[in-house]
């Protein structure tokens, strides 16, 4: 592995850890505003980094700007879901009141 | 490298599977959607990480579909009410 490498699998193992910790705060943390606080963080945090660790080898520009892309639309959708989900929760006009 | 970057997707993946117990505990319906939120942003780092693995460019835009509709779902679900109650 060169030094490029390294730089790429580091960022990668970064941003899979981010998932796991995303993943693991699913699971363990007691009610869903905390849960949604974990979740948002970590899988934008997370797919930053592995798109970042995979923009290091990337060859094509276009391939790059794809990969940019998926970021750019996650972080907005993420942001979107994120509010919609907590504001009905907080509001409890949905089925589910907290 | 390769073998790396398989190692990753299949953390990724255990990742998911794990996930899916929120999915099957609830308890209410906005934890389920959260928790399948969260499997999709894994599930398209998946992709991408598979994407070089398996010398398979189309995935990455597979991944691009994936981002695209994750923002309606969200929407969609929200939007959803129950019986007797009155819309936005």
């Amino acid at each position: 592995m060169t030094g490029l490498d390294w730089v790429a699998a580091s960022l990668i193992a970064a941003g899979v850890g981010f998932f796991i910790a995303g993943t693991i705060g699913l699971l363990r943390l007691p009610d869903p505003l905390s849960r949604l606080h974990a979740l948002t963080k970590a899988d934008n945090l997370g797919l930053f980094l592995v798109v970042a660790g995979l923009l290091v080898r990337v060859r094509e520009p276009l391939l790059g700007a794809k990969l940019v892309l998926i970021w750019i639309l996650v972080l907005g959708a993420g942001a979107t879901a994120a509010h919609l989900i907590a504001k009905r929760a907080v509001r409890g006009d949905g089925e589910d009141a907290l | 490298m390769s073998t790396f970057l398989a190692a990753a997707a299949l953390i990724l993946l255990v990742s998911i599977c794990v996930g899916l117990v929120r999915v099957a505990w609830g308890p209410t319906p906005s934890d389920r959607l959260m928790a399948a939120q969260l499997l999709g942003t894994t599930g398209i780092a998946l992709l991408l990480v598979l994407a070089p693995v398996i010398a398979t460019p189309a995935l990455v835009d597979v991944a691009l579909i994936f981002a695209l509709l994750a923002a309606v779902a969200a929407a969609a679900f929200t939007r959803r009410r129950g019986p007797g109650q009155a819309g936005p």
